[in-house]
Order: C-alpha cells, then structure tokens, then sequence
C-alpha cells in the first residue's frame, strides 16, 4: 500500500514471517524433504526464492524450495530440502509431522526469466539444485526448451530428476562415482552441455564451482548465465550484512553485496570467484 | 528545547539493514514513527570484513561484520531520503577513524533534511570497529561527543552509545553527558571471540544481564541521564526489565535476525511512555 505521501507500507507481495507447519516429511537419500504450510509464502514465491526457517535458539536456516503447490489438501504447500549438516540442520530434518516452525519467506532475488522461447539450460548439483525444478516448470511455460542437469558426488545427494521429465526437454544425471546415470562431474561437461542444448541462458545452482564453471561455460558460449548462490546467511531478511557476496556492478565498479538480499541469484558474469 | 530522548522501542544499529528489508514485518503502519538507528556510516565507504562474519554461540552471536556501509555521500543520496519518506525517525549511527571525521560527519548530517539525531558509535568491540578512533578512556569518547555536539545543533538529539563494562561504564556515561549527549545507550557488543580466535563483539540475549546491570549502576549513580538499553530484548519480558532497571528506551537488535516482527510486536505492547522536555 501506499499513502498519499507516496510511503510505502508494506509491499503487496514481499516476504511474511509466520508459523508454519509441517505436514509431510521424506527421507530420499540423504536428504530430508519437508512439505510446509507457510500463509502467504507459496503464493508469493518464484524460483530462485528461498525461505528462512527459525529454530528455536538459533539464526534462521536458509531453505531452497523444491517445489511450490498452489492447492492441496492442507492448501498451498512448500517442499523444502534438508541436509543435516549442523545442530540446526539436525534438529528441522527431524520435525515431524504437525510441528509448528516459524518460516520467513520467499526471501532474496529470484532467477531472471527470459521474456522470449529460448533454449535454456539448468545446472545443479546435490541439495542446492532444488531451485532449478520450480524454475524448469515455469520456463515450460513460458514455452523454452529447457534441458536438466542434475549432479551429485553419489546417489544419495542426487535430487530425483523423475517429475522434471514433465518439464524438460533432456535431462540428464550426472554422478561422480557412477551409481546412477552417467558418469562424472559437472565442469568435465559443462561445455558440451551448453553446445548440445544451444542455450541462450545457463541457469545453475548448487557448489561454487559449479557456479563458476557455469558461468565460465556460458560465457565462453556467448550465452548468459544466473547463477544461485549458497552462501552462510545468518538472517536471511538483509539486515544484519553477515553474508557478503563480491561482485561487480553494472557500473563495472567492485562491491560487495548481500548474498541473500541482492541474491542469492545473480548473473554469473558478475561474481567475483576469486574473491568469495 | 530540549532534544526529545526516542523511544521507547528502537531499531538498535546494524540491525536494520537499510530500513526497506524490515518494512514487510513492520506491521500496517510500515516504518512510520519508528525509532530506527541506521548501521554506523562512515565518511568512505567501507566494504566490511571477510566472511563469515556471524557465528552462533549460545545465547547469542559473535559478529565482526566491520561496519560496511556505502559511505556518507552514497548514504545521503539515496538511503536517508528513503527512510524520511517512508516516516521513519531516522538517527544516524556515526563512526569516524579520528575526531576531525565524526565533526564532519555531523556537521553534514545536521545539513540534511530528516536526520532525527545522531547515535555516535565509540565502543565497538575492536575487530567490529576496525581502523576507528580507538576509545579506551572515558575522555576519549567525551572528546568525540564534544567534537559531534558542536557541530549538531542543541534541539536534536546525539547519544553516545558505550561498551556494556561495567567497572568503567558509569564514568564513560557520566563524560559523555557533560560532554553534551543526551542519553547513552548502554551497551554495544561485549568484546568477544570467534571459536578460532578472531576477534568479534558478543551480542543477543547472552549479554543481556551484563548490559543490565551497566543501565542499572548508570542509573543508580546518574539519575538524570537518560539511559537506553541494549543487548538481548527480544520480548517484553526482556525490555521491561530494562525499563524496570530505569532505562527510558529499549533498542532491538539481534533478536531481529532471528525473528523480524520483533520490532513491530514490541511497540503495540510497550506504549510510549509520557516525556516531558525537561
């Protein structure tokens, strides 16, 4: 809304912070996936979005969302993916179904959507690849041919491509070890990737070496390249500066900025990997 | 006049962002009215530390975020004229590396349409405040506050925000009272360590008794000066506590990072309390 001075009081569809509720839990591989209720959360997402999630005592946890359901039978519904790696981590992979956990979100910049049918090719690897599969859904829509890479060190921290066949038109799974689809790493095949799949855009999310060859890729192609950072953000919300992002501005001038606020979704062309 | 002393529910600085991440959980009013203390702003842009630069420990944060901000030029040009028009009660937190740089800094701001007052930050833990005008003594930051005071004028408020220690609190608020500020906020992050050793400043609800104990003894021994406490409200439990110890404001903080309506929930509770320009 805003008043007659022009002050703005609240935006329309920015960020909520609310309780929310789990209301299913999976364990596929070594990740936890939660499906939450969160009011006003889902219907204000887009992808490359991510959600914070407060635990008791603690920063809030940032959250990729997997997937957004406009309607089920708890209403509209978020898919968030949990690695226990920490005390935090730990402790939401273990809420069950029926806890009450008090979500902020959809939080950060979302990915760049092209405004025409282009070839576009999505880059993920382990956990952090949960952005790209709400993304390919939209790029469907949008009427792109959308090719999926999905990567991971193993089977067990490889997000299932299964449902994104619906809206890819290849998907590809690379493991490292070779214990489910082919064998090897992301950056061995980015550039063939890129050249098979004719992308005008890379889009990528996962590690920052997959970013960064991503984004080396995508370069060399002459195709543009937004990538999702992962970085440490102990508020999500952009008020405490506590995750400094090095880029480059428009005005070809060094900064530093916030991953979660001005990201975590950035043009790849802009970071300074050596720096972060 | 007298400057009016804000409050009771402030924004503490650095954790506010720039103002426009706390609108959505600012409640219906937005930014109006709120008492918000900016992150410090320096002269030059500083860029801040390297990463990371928050932890978690119990009860609390370490943090050595160094105080990035996009200097004063950038600061007056775009994010001032912001928080004024959104209705914020903007003071400025400043922190200059030597005295002549906090009289700059204040003498542009009190130039600038809408500054509110200033909070002068003189007791940053060091890696927090690294590569500023070093403040050990209480006459080192009375001599700041001076230096500030002459150059903003008398009607608006400058408070001078301390280290929550207690052996030298009572002295350090004492001097920056006569030395012209209108209240000191008590207190600033306890100087603190990362688990691998670096230096930070120790925030949250962790430091709360400390801080608590520094409003009471400023309270106890200087009656007059208005004291504003900081360090671990996050409920009205923990704020009145603070009032109770005669705090006449509360800044919030940390609790911010954890849980960004904090702000807006406490200033439906706590109704402002009845100031006269004394």
């Amino acid at each position: 809304m805003i008043d007659a001075r022009g002050a703005v009081h609240g935006p329309v569809h920015g960020p909520v912070h609310v309780v929310g509720e789990v209301v299913a839990t999976k364990r596929i591989g070594g990740y936890r996936h939660l499906t939450l209720t969160a009011p006003g959360v889902p219907e204000a997402f887009r992808p490359g979005n991510f959600v914070a999630v407060s635990v008791a005592g603690h920063v809030a946890r940032p959250l990729w969302v997997h997937r957004v359901r406009a309607s089920s039978a708890f209403g509209p519904t978020l898919d968030v993916v949990v690695e226990a790696r920490g005390e935090g981590t730990t402790w939401l992979a273990a809420q069950p179904v029926g806890a009450k956990v008090p979500v902020t979100g959809p939080l950060g910049r979302a990915f760049a959507l092209p405004k025409e049918a282009v070839s576009c090719l999505l880059v993920g690897e382990g956990y952090a690849a949960a952005p790209l599969f709400p993304l390919a859904e939209r790029l469907r829509e949008r009427g792109c041919a959308v090719s999926l890479v999905v990567s991971a060190p193993d089977e067990s921290r490889l997000l299932s491509a299964l449902e994104a066949r619906r809206s890819a038109r290849s998907v590809t799974v690379l493991t490292a070890d070779g214990s489910v689809g082919q064998r090897g790493t992301v950056t061995e095949h980015l550039d063939d990737l890129v050249r098979r799949s004719e992308a005008d855009v890379v889009y990528a999310a996962g590690p920052h070496g997959v970013l960064r060859a991503a984004a080396a890729a995508a370069e060399r192609a002459g195709a543009w390249s937004q990538v999702a950072v992962e970085t440490d953000t102990p508020c999500g919300t952009g008020l405490c500066h506590g995750c400094p992002l090095p880029v480059v501005g428009e005005d070809g001038v060094d900064r530093v900025v916030r991953a979660c606020a001005e990201g975590p979704v950035v043009r790849g062309d802009r970071v300074r990997w050596d720096a972060l | 006049m007298i400057a009016r002393v804000p409050g009771p529910v402030m924004v503490a600085a650095g954790c506010g962002g720039t103002g426009r991440e706390l609108v959505p959980y600012a409640g219906p009013g937005g930014l109006e009215g709120l008492d918000f203390v900016t992150r410090s702003i320096t002269l030059d842009p500083r860029p801040g530390g390297a990463g990371p630069r928050l932890v978690e420990v119990p009860g609390g944060l370490v943090n050595a975020v160094g105080l990035p901000n996009p200097g004063l030029e950038h600061f007056l040009a775009t994010e001032l004229p912001w928080l004024v028009r959104a209705g914020a009660q903007v003071f400025v937190s400043i922190a200059g590396s030597t005295m002549g740089e906090y009289a700059d800094l204040a003498r542009r701001l009190s130039r600038a349409p809408g500054v509110a007052g200033l909070e002068v930050n003189v007791g940053a833990p060091d890696e927090v405040g690294a590569r500023l005008f070093e403040v050990r003594e209480p006459y080192h930051s009375a001599s700041v506050i001076a230096a500030v005071r002459r150059e903003f004028p008398a009607d608006r408020p400058v408070l001078a925000k301390l280290r929550s220690d207690v052996s030298r609190i009572v002295e350090g608020a004492r001097s920056c009272h006569e030395a012209g500020a209108t209240a000191v906020v008590v207190g600033n992050a306890v100087p603190a360590a990362f688990p691998d050793g670096r230096s930070g400043g120790l925030s949250g609800p962790a430091v709360a008794p400390i801080a608590l104990r520094c409003v009471a003894e400023v309270h106890r021994a200087l009656p007059d000066v208005p004291v504003v406490g900081c360090g671990g409200v996050h409920d009205v439990a923990s704020a009145r506590a603070y009032l109770s110890a005669g705090a006449v404001a509360v800044q919030v903080g940390t609790a911010l990072l954890h849980d960004p309506t904090t702000v807006a929930r406490l200033r439906t509770t706590l109704a402002p309390l009845p100031q006269e320009d004394a």
